[in-house]
């Protein structure tokens, strides 16, 4: 029923899906995805025959031994048990779980235990309610949300390893068309890595309940190719844009609360407990993913986070129209 | 109304169950047990993770007298309920009443330790992983012996009252059992909080 | 059997004032009242809890509903998954055994009968507690509601620092003061079943229900004590300042995690171990059959006890764990599949060769069957540690454990319903409107928890209030929405059927079914002795050697 479902699925009516954008974990596009997608043909591929037999056997039974019209009374054969069928059945699963272990266990392995190499991006991922933080310590950059990594070649691998922190609750890292999924939990120190293979956008979301606004936690992972990735890290280290047509909007940003919890380089604001603003134009999305970046979006999240995300932690500013139109027109250069 | 008959033919075997009070009470002592475990756990885990705040070295004194107090009086118990089964009730009286001493000696000995650590090693609760982990396991076996006591000198006042007749000592002995597994749990206590995590 | 001539003067014509008669169940003692006051409260729940589902399902019937709001929907969903295992389950499933097993074994009550009323209203308090959080949650800034923090109310999401007011507290209490009640129930069944059966019933004679609810007591002792033991660290973290899941100050989050999974996974074993009971009662007398295999069922169902605790650790395989406790977690998840195999196997062999009547009660074991094979398979794929890195914390669990629980664990219990319906209350139910609720629920719990599958395969993860368009979810979302109305209809006339045979039933006599244990002895209902003699038995069917002296079990047993 659910393969049928699944062949069904790009077939089904509603809006229009691009295809790319189903975060399917049968789509993998990265070796622990795609080596958690043929283990999983060899456990449908048990648990299929083992359900086609015992559902045969309940059907046929049902079927065969139901009680007729012209049942003459008595009371069949009153059978209490049988050894050898038992035996039977117990042997036959035992032997079924030792194969399936064992194909388990060489995954895990390759997964968990797969070495670091020299090519390797590092980010560490840190979980917020309700953002994600990344850092790239040997490059310089910090930003926000949005993960931008380079594609990565099997001949000449440049896998990206995160290491996955939490300043709070517990979250969880899933980009399933890249990876299983892997928790940031705070006071420990978790891993993960991916290679994604072909260059595009995957789509995520947090997947350990963190909180009141847990289902706007969105991932967004940009595969780039090399000259992509290696543009994108130049730009992000770059200091903030310091334009004097909006040194009003930079001017409220740096005199009110602002700067207590957000980050923009070159300016006095070195906040961390909301995400690095300095290149917030570079990104598609606000607030992980919960509406488009646009100066509309931008400025009623200012007005009220809450008419986007409520729940969210960010606190309505209550700044008057003019001063939101200035600083939303500031933030707007930062590219 | 039941209408079946079911004939017992001559000769069965003699049909014996365990006692209700044993099984009913090591049942309880089972699930007491697992609640133990974990406490003991949570412990064991946290031995030296706490990031400030005094250490076990730092403050632990070795409870010999308040111990050796507790485990006799599994010893006193078990001679109570024995007088009480060979209906000496008087025995039972006597033995019964060092019981509850002991255990009281325990409670007091525990409240002092305590307020010697609380008020001179400002050592609380809320302190650190240490603090918060050893009041807790010591002070939930200190509410079993609580409970424990407050049960001893209930039948202690029904002694006194001239209540207590030989045919309850197998209610003392269903009793005692737990007594028994209060001091059980003191042993494992002593040893992980004073002896391994020292 | 004189059915013909039993008098329906306990059923319904107590002239007594209603006062009185309340007062009555209100102090009971009798196993048979508490039994039936523990099913009556889960009924109660279990319609308060599908409203929490039915609110849940409208909100994510579309992307971006508003419905609700995100506070509201997040205390759905915590509300929902506790009150369905610790107020509708769990009663229910205790309720029917703390009425039959007594009579089953010809006693005359429970070892601890007080014990077992204080039992009762300690669990039925509970659940008054934890409704009671929607007015009294509200703490300092009248921040509290009803817990939120989803049915696990993992660390440290439940710290003051995350959780203000006393929505989490009235979580911990409600459930503290159940546990009590779960642990006396437990206490009670063990000794009730080692110490009070009726001369000749030895262990290896006794009926399933009272071999697994013998191990369902043992699994209570052991996994209810490690909850009250964590809950009891969260309120001192909560109020006296502790330390045990303060990640800022060195305590593990983890650490909540293992405590509760080593409660909550033997837990889903106490939950289906019973249902499993009902199968192993109903199945064999519609298949007019003895069940198969009797000593490897209790041997399996012994192992599966012992195996569920070492299990508990696939409930945290993201959790970043070594690859070599990943590996044990593994295996130990996937051999407890041989047990529960067996004993399905062990099912249909006793169906085979058998005269099936496909009365209420086996229509609804048989759903069990096919249901409980699929929810065991989806168990194994989970078990497979890599694939539940993509498939854990998913939609596709949320569709695995409501399998087990709605298609196996509530339909054993319809079933149960129906079976000893007569027995409880000396009525039959109508067998044509049960139909009606079997097709119907059947229909619906199809629609829903089989496509609830695929949005966890595409990315679904589980407790979000609403979810992005576009990811390809939405289809799916709503034929799950669908088949929640299906199945409403079917347990309203569930209930319909209940109260209606209540007043118009036919008297079903002592014995309706023509089967085989010692509750079809006495009358229905039972009168407050159960029993007039102590029975005599001498094999596990002691009315099947009654009424066939010629060919009687323990010949060949």
């Amino acid at each position: 029923m659910i393969a049928g479902g699944l062949l069904a699925a790009p077939l089904c009516c509603g809006a229009p899906t691009d295809p790319s954008q189903i975060p399917s974990i049968f789509k993998p596009q990265s070796t622990p995805a795609n080596s958690i997608f043929h283990l999983s043909l060899l456990v449908l591929a048990i648990t299929g025959i083992i359900f086609t037999v015992v559902f045969s056997l309940l059907v046929y039974a049902v079927a065969k031994f139901r009680k007729r019209g012209n049942d003459d009374g008595r009371e069949p054969a009153q059978v209490y048990g049988s050894n050898q069928v038992e035996l039977a059945w117990t042997v036959i699963p035992i032997l079924i779980v030792l194969v399936l272990f064992l194909a388990t266990a060489r995954v895990i392995r390759s997964i968990q235990d797969a070495p670091k190499p020299a090519g390797a991006i590092e980010v560490i991922a840190i979980g917020h309610q309700f953002w994600w933080e990344f850092r790239y310590p040997a490059l310089g950059v910090v930003t926000a949300n949005e993960l931008h990594v380079p594609v990565s070649n099997p001949s000449n691998p440049t896998p990206t390893f995160l290491t996955l922190l939490s300043v709070d609750t517990d979250h969880s890292f899933w980009v399933p068309r890249l990876a299983g999924k892997t928790d940031l939990i705070p006071n420990r120190v978790n891993h993960t890595w991916i290679d994604p293979q072909e260059t595009g956008l995957y789509l995520g979301q947090c997947a350990q309940y963190c909180g009141t606004q847990h289902a706007k936690m969105l991932l967004r992972v940009y595969v780039d190719s090399p000259e992509e990735f290696s543009r994108w890290v130049q730009e992000q280290r770059n200091p903030a844009v310091n334009d004097d047509a909006v040194a009003e909007g930079r001017r409220i940003f740096e005199t009110t609360a602002c700067v207590n919890c957000h980050a923009i380089s070159g300016t006095i604001a070195d906040g961390h407990f909301g995400p690095d603003l300095t290149h917030l134009m570079s990104r598609d999305t606000i607030a992980s993913g919960a509406a488009p970046n646009n100066h509309e979006n931008l400025r009623a999240w200012i007005q009220n986070p809450d008419s986007i995300k409520p729940g969210s932690l960010m606190p309505a500013m209550q700044l008057s129209a003019h001063d939101l139109d200035a600083l939303t027109g500031y933030l707007v250069t930062l590219r | 109304m039941s209408s079946a008959t079911f004939t017992r033919t001559t000769a069965e075997p003699e049909w014996v169950l365990p006692s209700r009070g044993r099984v009913g009470m090591f049942s309880l002592i089972a699930a007491e047990s697992a609640i133990f475990t974990i406490f003991v756990v949570a412990y064991i885990f946290y031995i030296g993770k706490s990031v400030s705040g005094p250490t076990p070295t730092d403050v632990l004194e070795l409870p010999i007298f308040s111990t050796i107090c507790l485990l006799s009086s599994s010893l006193t118990i078990h001679l109570a309920v024995r007088a009480l089964r060979q209906a000496k009730v008087g025995a039972f009286g006597l033995w019964w009443f060092v019981t509850m001493t002991l255990g009281a000696i325990f409670l007091v000995s525990t409240g002092r330790e305590w307020h010697h650590l609380i008020y001179d090693k400002g050592l609380t609760v809320s302190t650190n992983l240490f603090g918060t982990t050893y009041y807790s396991l010591v002070g939930l076996h200190a509410f079993h012996v609580t409970v424990g006591l407050l049960a001893i000198a209930l039948a202690m006042i029904f002694t006194l009252l001239g209540k207590v007749k030989p045919e309850h000592s197998e209610r003392a002995e269903v009793f005692s059992l737990y007594w028994h597994f209060v001091d059980v749990v003191w042993v494992i206590v002593f040893t992980v909080v004073y002896v391994i995590g020292r | 059997m004189s059915s013909e001539t039993i008098a329906l003067s306990t059923v319904g014509r107590d002239a007594r004032p209603i006062g009185e008669r309340l007062h009555d169940w209100v102090v009971t003692v009798d196993h048979k009242r508490l039994g039936i006051l523990y099913i009556v409260y889960a009924l109660v729940f279990l319609v308060i809890g599908g409203i929490e589902a039915i609110i849940m399902r409208i909100q994510l019937v579309v992307p971006h509903n508003h419905f609700v709001s995100p506070q509201v929907f997040n205390r759905m969903f915590t509300m929902h998954g506790t009150t369905m295992i610790f107020f509708v389950a769990m009663p229910m499933l205790f309720g029917f055994a703390t009425y039959l097993i007594p009579l089953m074994i010809g006693a005359r009550d429970m070892a601890f009968p007080r014990l077992n009323a204080f039992s009762f209203w300690m669990t039925a308090f509970g659940g008054v507690l934890l409704y009671f959080s929607f007015i009294g949650g509200n703490g300092l800034y009248g921040a509290g509601n009803a817990p939120d923090v989803g049915w696990f109310a993992y660390a440290p999401l439940t710290a003051r620092a995350f959780s203000p007011g006393h929505s989490t507290d009235f979580w911990t209490l409600a459930l503290l003061t159940s546990g009590v009640g779960s642990i006396g129930t437990a206490v009670n069944f063990i000794t009730t079943i080692l110490s009070m059966r009726c001369p000749g019933m030895t262990l290896r004679k006794m009926p399933l229900l009272v071999w697994l609810n013998l191990i369902v007591g043992g699994m209570v002792i052991l996994a209810v004590s490690p909850l009250t033991a964590a809950q009891i660290m969260l309120s001192i973290d909560r109020y006296l300042g502790g330390h045990f899941f303060d990640t800022q100050a060195g305590g593990s989050a983890v650490l909540w995690m293992h405590f509760f999974w080593i409660f909550g996974h033997p837990e889903v074993y106490i939950l289906i171990v019973p249902a499993f009971a009902f199968a192993s009662e109903i199945i064999p007398v519609f298949s007019r059959k003895p069940i198969f295999g009797y000593p490897v069922m209790v041997a399996a169902t012994i192992a599966i006890g012992f195996i569920s605790f070492s299990v508990w650790a696939h409930h945290m395989f993201t959790v970043g764990m070594s690859s070599n406790g990943t590996t044990f977690f593994t295996i130990t998840t996937m051999i407890i599949a041989v047990p529960t195999g067996i004993k399905i196997f062990n099912w249909i062999g006793t169906m085979w060769g058998g005269k099936i009547q496909f009365k209420a009660p086996m229509l609804f074991c048989i759903g069990f069957l096919f249901q409980f094979l699929i929810a065991g398979l989806t168990g194994i794929m989970l078990g497979a540690s890599p694939f539940d890195w993509q498939l854990g914390n998913s939609y596709f669990v949320i569709a695995h454990f409501h399998y087990v629980i709605v298609g196996g664990i509530l339909f054993t219990i319809f079933g149960a319903f129906y079976y000893w319906f007569p027995k409880m209350s000396g009525r039959m139910y109508n067998e044509t409107l049960a139909k009606w609720h079997f097709w119907l629920f059947l229909i619906g719990f199809h629609l829903t928890f089989d496509f609830m599958h695929i949005p966890g395969i595409l990315g679904m993860p589980r407790r979000i209030y609403t979810y992005e368009p576009g990811r390809g979810w939405e289809i799916w979302n709503l034929i799950v929405t669908v088949g929640v109305f299906f199945q409403t209809a079917g347990v309203l006339a569930f209930v319909a059927n209940l109260l209606w045979s209540l007043w118009k039933g036919e008297p079903a006599g002592n014995d309706p079914w023509d089967a085989w244990t010692l509750e079809w002895s006495t009358s229905s209902p039972p009168p407050d002795y159960n029993f007039a003699a102590t029975p005599v038995v001498h094999s596990r069917r002691p009315l099947w050697d009654l009424k066939h002296p010629e060919d009687p079990d323990w010949k060949y047993e």
